[in-house]
């Protein structure tokens, strides 16, 4: 591998603006393939879930998934795309033997949706419009697994092993129109692309569209060319980038590699790069020596989809609220800021907290709860928020119970360390390991009367009128009851037995 | 004139993978200039009315339910394979040594 030099972001920038071309690949969610009948179920044994079709054996004939053109129909309009209103697939051929067919079934210039945008909301609150060139349907690849190679590559490998489960699972292809005007936030805009995407193909629920799963991948082309001149320049494609952080990074880092050449004098070679998740980097894949050259033609084994207008604008009036309109009514609903509803996005807390409020908790303390206590847990056993062992109506149970006083924050933290521990829900927890406030005035008294006791020098201040001293107090009845008490009860207990006033 | 050079062929049999002579490249240019050529005369008989097709059925919307239908099991599928390995296709090294 060879060391690449790099211009500092801030040079780059300085010289250069940033043109952008991001392709996203949306691996469907639907029950089967895209032109036959075989499962798409995750983790099945290798080469389990294959037919004639998605093998390409002689005489097999493709049929179209119609949960996958509605799919992508809807995707379309999600995206303010046009339908077309009647489109082909088309043969991309290639020799590699991911596919067994020796051509991918794709769509090439009649793609089902085109001409749309996508607006995607910055850090600050800033909204900048992606527009969307196109989006497609196709077909998934088979997994290859190279034998004898160093760690897994293709480099070096002696042989290769092929497992089709996932040849012919849907595929949507989302293209961008070029992004410029991005300047110094080309990075920020791309990683809030994919993001807003994502959140845009769940709301649909097409998909789940985990990028760790590879359910969503992004490829990332970048140019440079000189401020001032309207002509792009020569562009690298970065393929496979997938997460949102090294979406950000690998643009990142290719407007410092892309500078670094183009000051030197020298120039970019359009080619394919691989990222390189430990360090952020990125290297030459293939170089694209002439113009590629799939020999595209129609599908002849397919005839035209021809959406009906009827059907599209059912389609469209079917659509659910989009993210960026639901976060603004959200965030209008819980009162915080753009930044605040960012960090809860960026957490998968939306939802969660969504579903808290719906539960009955206020949406403060909802939030308060998923963000905080429970964001730190998930953090760190390394997962996601929804994968944590507690649900939204236990979330609002701990608030709801915090709410009536039954519990302090404390020991809500140790009533969600109990559920979070498979102890139960919040009641079965309080229940078993004892966590109620002591409000019960006996006990309280009792603790408060030996407080007194124990620390007659504090309690002669109290009397002598130094309420401030009280907390001493207070502090002891907490000790006292091992954090169980009603802090405020307790205070009140002690000013009253010493004669003092609040 | 539609029509396909020698250079054409020898790009088209890259492509395929095809390892062609240069007396079947000969060969091959003239049969398929041939073909070409006879086949354009179908553009001679459409009229500018006449819309291009790829398909000789006026269908369109042809599509299944997304339902799942039983596939092969992996013994089957496997049954034809020149090679396998690991219950997968086993195929030859795909890039050469560098």
């Amino acid at each position: 591998m060879t060391v690449t030099d790099l211009v500092s972001y801030e040079d780059a920038l300085a010289s250069y603006d940033p043109v952008m071309g991001l392709e996203v690949h949306v691996e469907l969610g639907t029950a089967t393939k895209m032109f036959c009948g075989c499962a798409t179920t995750l983790g099945a044994e290798p080469n389990s879930q294959t037919c004639p079709v998605c093998l390409g054996l002689p005489g097999a004939l493709p049929v179209v998934n119609a949960t996958g053109v509605e799919s992508a129909v809807r995707i379309g309009l999600a995206l303010h795309c046009d339908i077309a209103e009647w489109c082909r697939f088309a043969r991309k051929n290639y020799f590699y033997p991911d596919m067994p067919k020796n051509f991918q079934t794709s769509q090439y210039d009649e793609p089902i949706a085109f001409d749309g945008h996508l607006d995607v909301q910055l850090e600050d609150g800033e909204v900048f419009r992606v527009g969307i060139e196109r989006a497609h349907m196709e077909e998934d690849t088979g997994k290859s697994t190279h034998i004898g190679g160093a760690t897994g590559r293709i480099h070096g490998a002696s042989h290769s092993l092929l497992d089709y489960n996932r040849a012919g699972i849907p595929l949507i292809e989302i293209v961008t129109k070029p992004i410029t005007g991005a300047g110094a936030r080309a990075p920020e805009i791309a990683r809030a692309y994919v993001a807003e995407l994502r959140e845009v193909i769940r709301a649909l629920g097409v998909s789940e569209a985990r990028m760790e799963m590879g359910q969503l991948r992004c490829d990332v082309n970048v140019s440079l060319r000189p401020h001032g001149r309207e002509k792009f320049g020569t562009r690298s494609e970065t393929k496979n980038v997938n997460s949102l952080r090294s979406v950000e990074r690998a643009v990142r880092f290719e407007i410092q590699r892309h500078a670094a050449v183009l000051d030197d004098g020298g120039v970019i070679v359009q080619e394919t790069r691989h990222f390189h998740e430990e360090n952020g980097s990125t290297t030459s894949g293939r170089v694209k020596e002439e113009a590629e050259d799939y020999r595209y033609f129609p599908e002849p084994d397919l005839v035209p989809l021809a959406p009906a207008r009827a059907w599209v604008e059912e389609l469209r009036a079917g659509l659910p609220e989009l993210p960026l309109a639901r976060r603004a009514r959200l965030r209008e609903e819980w009162g915080i800021s753009a930044h605040e509803m960012q960090s809860a996005l960026n957490a998968g807390a939306v939802d969660l907290v969504v579903a808290t409020v719906e539960a009955g908790a206020d949406a403060t303390s909802a939030r308060k709860w998923w963000l905080g206590e429970l964001a730190r847990r998930a953090n760190e056993a390394g997962t996601d928020l929804t994968a944590l062992p507690i649900t939204p109506a236990q979330v609002a149970r701990v608030a709801a119970l915090v709410a009536e006083g039954a519990l302090n924050d404390k020991l809500a933290r140790q009533v969600i360390d109990g559920v979070l521990a498979g102890e139960g829900g919040p009641d079965d927890v309080v229940e078993k390991r004892g966590l109620r406030v002591v409000s019960d005035e006996g006990a309280l008294g009792a603790a408060v009367d030996e407080a007194i006791a124990a620390n007659p020098a504090v309690a002669e201040k109290v009397r002598g009128g130094k309420v401030a001293a009280a907390g001493a107090l207070v502090g002891a009845v907490m000790k006292a009851t091992r954090g169980q008490a009603d802090a405020g009860r307790a205070r009140e207990l002690i000013l009253e037995r010493l004669g003092a006033d609040a | 004139m539609p029509g396909i050079t020698r250079e054409e062929v020898a790009h088209l049999a890259r492509l395929a993978r095809l390892e062609l002579t240069d007396e079947e490249l000969e060969h091959f240019a003239g049969q398929l200039d041939d073909i070409i050529g006879a086949v354009a005369r179908v553009a001679d008989v459409a009229a500018e009315d006449v819309p291009p097709t790829s398909h000789p059925l006026p269908l369109t919307n042809v599509m299944r339910a997304d339902r799942v239908r039983p596939s092969l099991t992996a013994e089957q599928a496997l049954a034809a394979a020149p090679a396998q390995e690991q219950q997968r296709f086993k195929v030859p090294q795909i890039l050469g040594e560098e």
